[in-house]
């Protein structure tokens, strides 16, 4: 009798909803691969560990893990991931959506939860486009690279997201492309088991829309690019990881810092006011 | 279930609607609040924050409207209790993710404290023109609970109600305050905790690979679950079948939206809560809500002390609009007048459900202050004569 080899990431994958709607050669995939391993290494409680993600390509990443899981509104992952992981201080709760969903639409709510140092570890997939609506330009997308709203090429500047986390205040500020699965499965799986706001952000192709439309050829050669022009500098200053049209990528782990937590925040803040009158949250009653 | 005699401030006091529905969300059991500042709702969220250090909540001033009414949802999922407060503006905003709690069942209350519209529109002064919103403002087909609280007693005890029915029902109840039921002082009795009944959220039973999160085993509503129960639960805004999986078909759209509807709308009698005085017989019967019914309800009395028969009729349910409750009133008065205090809203309902059977007027206004009880007589005494 022979058993069908099991692939480890099976385990956190919703195979009954395998084949997923990605593209060959897409780099989400790989992610959640890296992620399905970090979950492991991290030896986190499956049922306290949820997944929200936003609208988008990405976005689907919540439909596949076999978590609980919220496929949200577009933007709004993260305030939706607040409420739940304030209501629910034991679990660990992941937003993982695009660059388009996290940092265009739902920009103010990702400083905020930055700043606030909320619980929470945010992986962006930056594919450098709108997936899902056919390739339109987002904040991260290169000067003067080709989207469908920029058929003459991109003219506006772009968010360097590793900074803008940093500035924000999160905890631990990583970047690696989809090459970089191993270290990328050991940043995750650092991510996962700090506590505070942590942000990895994932440079990835999106062959069918960017790589195309810029004539950047497909998948495979994408990631010769990320092999050839990658630098790994860990603790590198994040105002030196800003991206440019092919550019070299600074990559690595930026940021490790202490800050308390919201919760903690607000628990000090209480007892010291309110003395024995302070109740903590302890969970839904 | 009863409230939880820790939390609740039981005696009479001297509150705004504002604070009396803050006291009453906090009796019904809601631990989880996010909102943003606005008038004249603000007094609501402030209310909370003094509280719900001293009682176990949680509470959190959002970003935005936008973040607030997501928010919520999350402190659900996580098995929490949850509501949103907001004015005008804010109630705009948050018109996405009312959505998002009908498709997604949520459990969850959305206080507007109305203010005069559209836009920034009159910021401290009343209106009613919400309702409308209320009932349509997300784009799609759904049905929601709204309710219409008169004073600052039905404040806290209705908030108490919308908790129970979105629980009950398994959707976003909408409690439509105005700025002057907010900021209008009055006697509030808040009774003993084990004289409150509150719903108590079922979660399923089922064992995990026995439970699907959106099937209905029993009545109309599926089981409700929160994360962490190893059901490993998929909740999305897309249209989805029993498991929770995303589901693109017309067939898949059908059978969920039309259950949306119907686990509302077959229950409208029951969900239907209002008060009628001297109906039968009268000449003309207004028909209101909120603080207008009580000014409505002065306007009753200086006609009928001129010997108009005329009947009152107060809403205090507005949706689910039950159609057999103004039909049974229409076969019992010869004309009817919706005041309003928007440029006619429920009237639409109203002239809907009456069908022509009797006629239908409009006391409306475009908000910014009451309407005066003399200006309803007017219209009384044109009506009935
Ligand atoms: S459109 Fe792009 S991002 Fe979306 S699945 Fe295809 S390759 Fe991936």
């Amino acid at each position: 009798m022979t058993t069908k080899p099991v692939n480890p990431v099976e385990p956190l994958l919703r195979m009954d909803r395998i084949p997923h709607i990605w593209c060959p050669g897409c780099g989400i995939g790989t992610s959640v691969n890296c992620f399905a391993r970090a979950i492991e290494k991290a030896d986190i409680p499956h049922d306290k560990l949820h997944v929200v993600s936003g609208i988008g390509c990405t976005g689907r990443v919540a439909g596949y893990v076999n978590l609980d899981s919220f496929h949200t509104t577009h933007g709004r992952a993260i305030p939706f991931a607040t409420g739940l992981a304030l209501a629910r201080p034991e679990a660990k709760v992941v937003v993982y959506s695009g660059d388009g969903d996290m940092f265009a639409i739902g920009g103010n709510h990702f400083i905020h939860a930055a700043r606030r140092n909320v619980d929470l570890t945010v992986i962006c997939v930056n594919n450098l486009t709108y997936g899902m609506t056919g390739g339109q330009v987002t904040p991260t997308t290169p000067l003067s690279a080709k989207a469908s709203t920029m058929p003459y090429g991109n003219f506006e500047d772009t968010f360097n997201l590793p900074n803008l986390a940093e500035a924000c205040g999160a905890v631990f500020v990583a970047r690696w492309t989809v090459f970089h699965v191993r270290q990328l499965v050991r940043s995750m799986t650092k991510a996962l088991q700090r506590k505070g706001f942590t942000f990895i952000e994932i440079i990835a192709p999106c062959p069918t829309l960017y790589q195309r439309r810029n004539k950047l050829g497909d998948g495979a050669a994408t990631l010769k690019y990320y092999k050839e022009k990658s630098i790994i500098k860990n603790g590198a200053s994040t105002a030196e990881a800003g991206l440019g049209f092919q550019s070299e990528i600074v990559v690595g782990e930026f940021v490790e810092r202490e800050r308390p937590t919201f919760t903690e925040n607000y628990a000090a803040r209480m007892k010291e006011v309110l003395g024995a009158s302070f109740v903590p949250y302890e969970g839904p009653k | 279930m009863k409230a939880d005699p820790s939390a609740v401030a039981t005696g009479v006091h001297f509150i705004d609607g504002d604070e009396a529905c803050a006291e009453g969300a906090i009796a019904a059991g809601c631990r989880f609040v996010a909102g943003y500042p606005i008038t004249p709702s603000t007094e609501v969220v402030e209310h909370i924050a003094r509280r719900f250090p001293k009682i176990g909540g949680m509470f959190i001033q959002m970003e935005d409207e936008i973040a607030s009414s997501i928010c919520i949802q999350g402190a659900v999922w996580a098995g929490c209790k949850s509501m949103t407060v907001t004015s005008g503006p804010g109630f705009s905003l948050m018109m996405e993710h009312v959505g998002l709690a009908a498709i997604t069942e949520t459990p969850c209350v959305f206080v507007n404290v109305q203010r005069g519209g559209p836009s920034t529109g009159l910021p401290t002064l009343p209106g009613q023109a919400d309702v409308m919103q209320a009932r349509w403002g997300s784009h799609g087909d759904y049905e929601i609970i709204a309710l219409a609280p008169s004073t600052p007693q039905e404040c806290f005890d209705h908030i108490i109600t919308a908790f129970n029915l979105a629980e009950k029902y398994r959707v976003p109840v909408f409690f439509m305050m105005d700025e002057c039921v907010g900021h209008m002082l009055g006697k509030v009795r808040i009774p003993a905790a084990d004289r409150i009944e509150i719903a108590e959220r079922k979660f399923t039973t089922r064992k995990p690979g026995e439970y699907l999160p959106f099937k209905v085993y029993e009545g109309d509503q599926p089981e409700m679950v929160k994360a962490g129960m190893g059901h490993n639960i998929h909740v999305t805004g897309l249209t989805h079948d029993e498991r929770g999986y995303p589901a693109m078909n017309a067939e898949a759209q059908d059978r969920l939206i039309t259950r949306l509807c119907r686990k509302i709308l077959d229950h409208t009698d029951e969900i239907a809560m209002y008060e009628e005085d001297g109906i039968d017989g009268s000449d003309v019967t207004i028909v209101s809500y909120g603080i207008t019914s009580r000014v409505a309800a002065r306007a009753v009395e200086l006609a009928r002390a001129q010997g108009i028969k005329v009947g009152l009729l107060r809403l205090i349910t507005l949706w689910p609009f039950s159609d057999r409750l103004i039909q049974d009133v229409a076969s019992k008065t010869k004309s009817l007048i919706v005041a309003e205090m928007n440029m006619g809203q429920m009237v639409l309902e109203v002239e809907r459900a009456v069908h022509g059977k009797v006629p239908v007027h409009l006391m409306g206004s475009a908000g910014g202050a009451i309407i005066e009880p003399e200006a309803i007589l007017a219209r009384i005494k044109e009506v009935a004569s």
